[in-house]
């Protein structure tokens, strides 16, 4: 009961953290000056294209881009009515795509479910990578387990994640016959979802997972064994121990719950850094991902592309450190019962 | 070499149950950290092996479970542990990790010094204590949990049912003792081993969980082997004992001719160490006129705790109240209690580092007849002025020094932020200083690791006296340190204090520390004074229940006289179970009254 207080609690203040994080964007990104269509104003100004002008201006009134900066932020976000009535995030329309000149909604749909298809694959891999790692290498610490795990994870750690993508796709295509770049065979685009087509993007999956997943898994691998051996030095180790418990057995029950919790907490902040740690990889990977997008929207200062990509981004950053505050009150009493003690 | 060995007397026929012979134990390369020692305990005994830190004691008795560190080595020994009728000797040491595991926790049972991190914080109470009956029986689920629940009553627990489904961070410290207690008690063992098991708790605490191990031990006939710094726990327990030393035996045999007559020199030095309440109260000239250096009067603090959550009320908790007492001037005040009984909070406030509530005085005057300063409002200039003149000397020398910082800088450090001398005048005073510690100049370069714990605190209170204060705040100055090094802090402190002439505000959960440095004691329980006088009327004609309870909690060296559990009992309960004169709930508290001159006492008369 108390847990679901919680969460209604910590719903709502990430609903606020929202606004807040849309305000930041949309500042940050109509910082620089000019935007998209000022910009190609004055250049078909200097190429002598009228047509273009007005077509160009009619978009600026179109998008309230000719109001103050604080107008455009309420009619964008949905808090105020624009030259069509309400029509902003909060109803659901998120503008228009200056530089592909469709609308956001449009072009980022697909891209959106791949975004969180590739990262959710990574992050499982990243789980099912580190955990046993991690605890092997704690559990066998000094030896020679520990040393070639440790050595692999920097291995991960320190090549570039596009190099090791080549690497794989060469190696892969040629002894594996697996698929070189993007998400799904040419032929499946645009179709409806098929088992075929699933199986085909399963095993488009396979590299870019591995690519990556591997540096975060070696980070989170190295820190689960700093987490674990740091408890294994403690008291209740040894209470468990002299209890008479086999060495498996009392590693996963005390030391590993309470190793956990650093682990639970990183969910937060891994998925943010995925996405924009992994533009490289999918720009090199041909993945159509939302990376790529965002990349060229901010370049371009395509304002409402890269305004919606960069929400996608942090709700995924706030959706992430709810799930681990919930799981954190799950897994770990004294979150829960804080306020019992004294 | 004169053998100090009697050996354990022991009837013929009986076999011991544990025994351990000529077990030598090492790190790496280096020299043995234990070397060639023997004890053995029988059924239905207690053991006790005693020693300082880095006597080797904890890991004589933890290379009885094979629960030793990774880089220790067993160098060489046996361990031999029998059943109840001394048959079927086993061989610990060559036993297979498999069979080992089936005599942890089963056979041979362990509790550990600190019970607030020996249970894990993550699971209940009843979880982790019915685990020792789900490795070693084959009972259901249900028959497991009765058996617990069994278990928690005859430890203590009024209410064994909330327990069970209690985590360990909602039971006091105390109460988790109990439980670990309950965990190595479930299975029925043959030997039961306590490793400084009521080190980390209060005296009344303390007294209480020895009677228990006692009782039980009485109850189901197990042996003990009671790992102990404390004589004066080692005469209220054990049948046997051996006294270890740098990882040697020193002495061993029965208690009553270890404690009644000592032999070898360590020993007797560690009989002398150990802290007492003298036997007759020392006689004390009687003074009209008293001359306060610092004057607590109304004293009062509360805290308001913020609630869990935003919508949780916020919880009052009232830290001190009304504390009225004074330090004179080249005298010692003692402020006793337990853990949270608001003790710290007046030493705190008595140096200004904490605000009291509105309306409290707090006065400090710095020669006889100067005006006195009221820490409560100070201004930046005042405070600074006032810093020079009181010091704090802490509890912890291992982590109030800076590991980062020379001895010379970490003493130079308080002149520096007076802008006091120059840098050489600053290097003289600390060379002076070091030496009026006991240390000398050359260890101003060390570093603080190079010390040991006694070495460290005389730095801590060479860092006190830089500024050349008169009034010094000690805040358990002596209760991270072993008792013989403890014994030196003390005469150092009282040295000292006569020297500069020098006063002390020294607070303590230790009466016997306390009896031998304070001109008057204040005993402090949940906030309030409940017993206030000089010690000789404090100890010798206690009227407050709960400083009955303390005196008759404090473990002396001598068989002949154990604790009285049922005076402790009555006076470290709850306010509210005294007797009527002295009860109290919450807030209202009988006044403080004087009953003879100058000792006063919390009760209506």
């Amino acid at each position: 009961m108390a847990l679901l207080r919680f969460a209604v609690f910590r719903f709502l203040t990430m609903l606020a953290t929202l606004v807040v994080v849309s305000v930041l964007v949309f500042l940050i990104i109509t910082l620089p000056p000019g935007d998209y269509l000022s910009n190609q104003i004055n250049e078909l100004r200097a190429t002598g294209q009228s047509a273009g002008i007005a077509k160009a201006e009619f978009l600026r009134a179109e998008y309230s881009l000719d109001q103050p900066l604080w107008k455009q932020y309420l009619i964008w976000a949905g808090f105020m009515p624009g030259p069509h009535g309400f029509a902003g995030l909060l109803q659901g329309e998120f503008g228009w795509s200056f530089e592909f000149d469709k609308p956001v909604a449009d072009l980022v749909g697909g891209a959106l479910w791949m975004t969180v298809l590739v990262n959710l694959a990574a992050v499982l891999f990243i789980y099912a990578v580190a955990l046993p790692l991690g605890i092997l290498a704690a559990a066998k610490s000094k030896t020679w387990v520990d040393y070639t795990s440790a050595f692999v994870g920097y291995l991960g750690l320190a090549t570039p994640n596009f190099l090791l993508a080549l690497i794989l796709f060469y190696y892969g295509n040629r002894y594996l016959n697996l698929p070189i770049g993007g998400l799904m065979d040419p032929q499946y685009e645009g179709q409806p979802m098929s088992f075929d087509k699933m199986k085909s993007v399963l095993i488009h999956l396979i590299i870019p997972t591995f690519v990556i997943g591997t540096s975060g898994a070696a980070a989170m691998m190295q820190r689960l064994r700093a987490n674990l051996l740091d408890e294994l030095g403690k008291p209740y180790v040894e209470t468990a121990r002299a209890k008479g418990m086999s060495e498996p057995r009392m590693l996963t029950k005390y030391p590993l719950r309470v190793a956990f919790n650093p682990f639970v907490a990183d969910i937060g902040t891994l998925l943010p850094s995925l996405v924009s740690g992994s533009v490289l990889v999918s720009v090199v990977l041909g993945l159509q991902t939302i990376g790529p997008l965002l990349l060229s929207a901010l370049k371009s200062q395509d304002l409402f592309l890269s305004a919606f990509v960069l929400m996608f981004v942090a709700l995924l950053t706030l959706i992430g450190t709810l799930i681990s505050d919930l799981l954190l009150a799950l897994l770990d009493p004294r979150i829960r019962f804080g306020g019992r003690e004294r | 070499m004169v053998d100090y060995n009697e050996g354990v007397a022991r009837e013929p026929g009986v076999t011991a149950l544990l025994t351990v012979e000529n077990l030598s134990i090492g790190f790496g390369g280096d020299a043995p950290v234990v070397e060639d020692v023997s004890f053995a305990v029988e059924a239905g005994k207690t053991l006790a092996l005693v020693g300082e830190s880095g006597s080797g004691k904890t890991l004589s008795c933890r290379s009885a479970l094979r629960i030793l560190p990774a880089a220790a080595q067993v160098r060489s020994g046996s361990i031999v542990l029998c059943d109840r009728e001394g048959q079927n000797p086993v061989d610990l040491m060559s036993l297979s990790e498999k069979k080992m595991q089936d005599i942890r926790g089963n056979r041979v049972s362990m509790i550990f010094q600190e019970p607030m991190r020996s249970l894990s914080p993550l699971h209940r109470i009843g979880n982790q204590v019915s685990e020792v009956l789900k490795l070693h029986r084959d009972f259901n689920a249900a028959e497991r949990q009765k058996r617990v629940l069994a278990m928690f009553e005859r430890v203590g627990f009024v209410d064994p049912a909330r327990v069970y489904e209690s985590y360990p961070f909602e039971l006091s410290g105390g109460m988790r003792q109990r439980a670990m207690i309950a965990m190595a008690m479930v299975g029925r063992p043959d030997i039961l081993i306590a490793d400084e098991p009521t080190t980390a708790l209060d005296v009344t605490t303390q007294a209480q969980v020895l009677g228990l191990i006692k009782d039980l031990q009485a109850e189901y006939g197990m042996a003990v082997v009671l790992v102990t710094h404390d004589l004066g726990v080692v005469a209220n327990m054990a049948d046997d004992v051996v006294v270890m030393n740098r990882g040697r035996v020193m002495e061993s045999g029965s208690a009553e001719l270890i404690l009644g007559d000592p032999k070898h020199p360590y020993t007797k030095d560690l009989m002398a160490a150990a802290p007492e309440i003298p036997a007759t109260p020392a006689d004390r000239p009687d003074e009209a006129d008293r001359d306060y250096i610092l004057e607590m009067r109304d004293v009062n603090k509360t805290y308001i705790l913020k609630g869990s959550a935003p919508w949780k009320p916020k919880t009052v908790v009232n830290a001190v109240r009304g504390v009225d007492f004074g330090v004179e001037r080249g005298k010692t005040l003692a402020v006793v209690g337990e853990s949270g009984s608001g003790k710290t909070t007046c030493a705190r406030m008595a140096l200004g580092a904490e605000r009291a509530d509105a309306g409290a005085s707090i006065l400090f005057r710095e020669t006889a007849d100067s005006d006195p300063v009221n820490l409560q409002d100070l201004d930046r200039d005042a405070r600074l002025k006032f810093q020079r003149k009181a010091q704090m000397v802490f509890q912890d020398p291992y982590s109030t020094l800076n590991p980062r910082m020379r001895v010379k800088d970490a003493l130079c450090e308080p002149l520096e932020i007076h802008g006091i001398g120059s840098a050489s005048d600053r290097i003289d005073r600390a060379v002076e200083i070091l030496k009026w510690v006991g240390l000398n100049e050359n260890m101003l370069t060390r570093y603080p690791h190079a010390f040991s714990g006694g070495q460290r605190q005389r730095l801590s209170i060479a860092r006190a006296l830089m500024l050349n204060p008169i009034l010094l705040v000690c805040d358990e100055p002596t209760s991270a340190l072993d008792v013989s090094v403890q014994e030196q802090v003390l005469q150092l402190l009282e040295d000292i204090r006569d020297r500069l002439n020098l006063s002390y505000l020294f607070i303590s959960h230790d009466l016997a520390v306390v009896a031998r440095i304070a001109d008057e004691v204040a005993v402090m329980r949940s906030g309030l004074v409940v017993e206030q006088g000089p010690p000789e009327q404090l100890f010798y004609n206690p009227k407050h229940p709960y400083t009955k309870a303390l005196i008759a909690a404090q473990p002396e060296p001598e068989i002949s006289r154990p604790i009285d559990l049922k005076i402790v009992a009555q006076g470290a309960g709850e306010p509210s179970s005294w007797p009527a004169e002295f009860r109290f709930i919450g807030a209202d508290a009988p006044p403080l009254t004087e009953t003879d001159p100058g000792h006063k006492v919390r009760a209506h008369v």
